[in-house]
């Protein structure tokens, strides 16, 4: 049924959200853990009466400032993308989508924009515990920001909450909690948001190591890494704790995504974890040049499987299972799933056309037949199947989702260690002679973004080719519009988005080398 | 009234003392909402089913013709 669709649309399309939602994502996490550190450094000005922490506030304060300036409306594009390149999708998620997003946009803007100007301007203006409490608000809300959004996210990744509606052809929501609170969307909320507070810490003690490094402002720096790597250690541990919770959500919602990143190709009970892998350039399946088998791995027996479903013998299927269907374990294969989702298209057609020949007895009963939790249930839930015509392409790219999910591993562990050893180093006073840590630490800051685009790489592709899981392939939500007119846009936000990264990091740069000391630096 | 003047008074002495990076990310935000919304949103990113579409009944036909009629 996709054959009407200009495949290079549809490409194009994802490699500008793609582009824009990876340039928005080296601004926000930044953002979201700066934030929080800077008010964990400001109450320790307002308990200790220490001008220093004032300073040292100050100085993380500007770097702020200049991020959140250069990123801030960044994500305002995607939401243009929606409504020119993706209408289908965002005229059929509506309401699920537009409720977050709306509260999104009026916490981001009454929260955050107001309490930052406080912030920025209240120094000696206003009380310190009102200008305390202003720093804390522009945390805790540009984090509540985030929140809304990751909901939307986590929402496409395992719909809840909602029954389609023909009338409108459209999602409605029936529970907002059911939404909000579903687990997918608490455990997406949190790792991503301690995952920021990991990358800000790292980016905290990178900058104060060049300081060590060129032997300036000592003080500062050790009591900034103090914060730093303590909230780092702190905010990594909970990030794979959570990261845990969001494998076993993936396991249970998205199998296919579960066995991409871990290169099942087929399922086994008691499976391995693969810590470590390389793909083979030969493949495993002529007919499918995306399933490689691994030139060579380091696995660790059972782990999958417990990671999976807190079970150390449980079967986890792998992508030919999914594929193929697997009766022993109740998997339902992929042509099952197409034809109840082309039974399900099927009951929509019929629909429209009565609606449009006037028929609204008939409209009416396909209506209310199509609305019934028992439609909705074993059809509807298939509906994106049904625009699947080769059962291959419900495979993602197995290399991208399996390197991306492990490059983000190895890193989280990493960082792990970088925390300890930065605490361990800077409590007994010696990290100024660990020069070799400190060159590392600088070169840590690009390995924390690296992680982090990682992460969204991982969810991002792990789930193609669905824009919603299971309801809505990609090929179905673009706009039938001018591929080349998607191609100029894609090279126009490279462009802009380039140009604003070099401002982002010229401006930054200069602030760090002026250092704290300088009165000039403080507010915005 | 006290209050807006003391508000006012707030917000334009902030101004008056910023720092250099200050005036330049102002500078910067400023350009960047230009060109997002007087220049990609009104001539590269129109919104596809209100430009195209009257009424709300028009673009939830035009959706279901779509997901119904995926390969015309």
């Amino acid at each position: 049924m996709i054959e009407g669709i200009d495949l290079s649309l549809v490409n194009w399309s994802r490699a500008q959200f793609a582009l824009t939602a990876m340039y928005h994502w080296i601004f926000v996490p930044l953002t979201l853990g700066l934030a929080i550190i800077i008010a964990i450094m400001e109450t320790l000005y307002v308990k200790t009466g220490n001008e220093e922490w004032k300073k040292i506030t100050k100085f993380w304060m500007t770097l702020f400032g200049i991020n959140f300036a250069i990123g801030v409306a960044t994500g305002i594009i995607l939401e243009f993308e929606f409504g020119t390149n993706w209408s289908n999708y965002s005229w059929f998620v509506g309401d699920i989508f537009g409720a977050p997003l709306a509260i999104e946009g009026i916490l981001a803007f009454f929260l955050e924009s107001t309490f930052i100007a406080v912030m920025f301007f209240g120094w000696n203006k206003v009380s310190k515990r009102f200008h305390l409490i202003s720093t804390w608000l522009v945390a805790i809300g540009a984090n509540l920001s985030a929140l809304w959004i990751l909901v939307a996210n986590a929402w496409m990744q395992k719909p809840v909450g909602m029954v389609f509606n023909p009338e409108s052809a459209r999602m409605e929501m029936i529970s907002f909690w059911e939404v909000l609170f579903s687990p997918m969307a608490v455990h997406k909320f949190l790792h991503t948001t301690s995952s920021s507070f990991v990358l800000a810490s790292i980016f905290v003690i990178g900058i104060s190591a060049w300081y060590l490094l060129k032997g300036r402002e000592i003080s500062f720096a050790r009591k900034s890494i103090v914060v730093a790597a303590i909230l780092g250690f702190m905010s990594s541990i909970y990030t794979v704790m959570t990261g845990d919770s969001s494998a076993r959500d993936i396991a249970h919602h998205q199998p296919m995504k579960f066995a991409a990143f871990e290169g099942l190709y087929n399922g086994s009970e008691g499976v391995g974890l693969v810590a470590m892998g390389v793909f083979s350039t030969t493949e495993t399946d002529p007919m499918n040049e995306n399933l490689k088998d691994f030139a060579m791995k380091i696995e660790i027996p059972n782990v999958l499987s417990y990671m999976a479903f807190l079970n150390w013998d449980a079967f986890v299927p792998g992508v030919n299972d999914l594929i193929n269907g697997n009766e022993k374990y109740g998997i339902m294969s992929a042509t099952e799933k197409i034809t109840r989702g082309q039974f399900a298209i099927e009951k929509l057609t019929a629909y429209k056309l009565a609606k449009k020949s006037g028929d609204k007895t008939q409209a009416d009963s396909l209506k209310t037949q199509i609305m019934s939790p028992e439609f909705q249930k074993n059809y509807f839930n298939y509906f994106g199947y049904g625009y699947i015509t080769d059962t291959q392409s419900l495979v993602p790219s197995v290399a991208i989702s399996f390197y991306s999910f492990h490059i983000m591993v190895v890193l989280g562990m990493y960082f792990i260690l970088f925390f300890l050893l930065a605490l361990y180093y800077t409590l007994k006073g010696k990290i100024h002679k660990h020069r070799f840590f400190l060159r590392s630490a600088i070169w840590t800051i690009p390995l924390a973004y690296l992680a982090s685009q990682c992460g969204w790489v991982l969810a991002e592709v792990g789930r193609q080719p669905w824009v919603i899981q299971d309801l809505m392939p990609t090929m179905a939500a673009v706009t039938k519009i001018s591929a080349s007119a998607v191609q100029v846009t894609f090279w126009l936000f490279a462009i802009i988005f380039t140009t604003l990264l070099i401002a982002e990091i010229k401006i930054m740069m200069r602030q760090i080398k002026i250092g704290p000391k300088s009165e000039g630096g403080t507010h915005v | 009234m006290e209050i807006i003047k003391r508000i006012f008074r707030f917000y334009a002495e902030g101004f008056a003392q910023m720092p250099r990076w200050g005036k330049q990310a102002w500078l910067i935000i400023i350009i960047k909402l230009f060109v997002m919304f007087v220049i990609l949103k009104i001539f590269f990113f129109p919104n596809f089913l209100n430009s195209n579409f009257n009424t709300d009944a028009q673009r939830s036909d035009h959706v279901l013709e779509n997901l119904t009629n995926m390969n015309k």
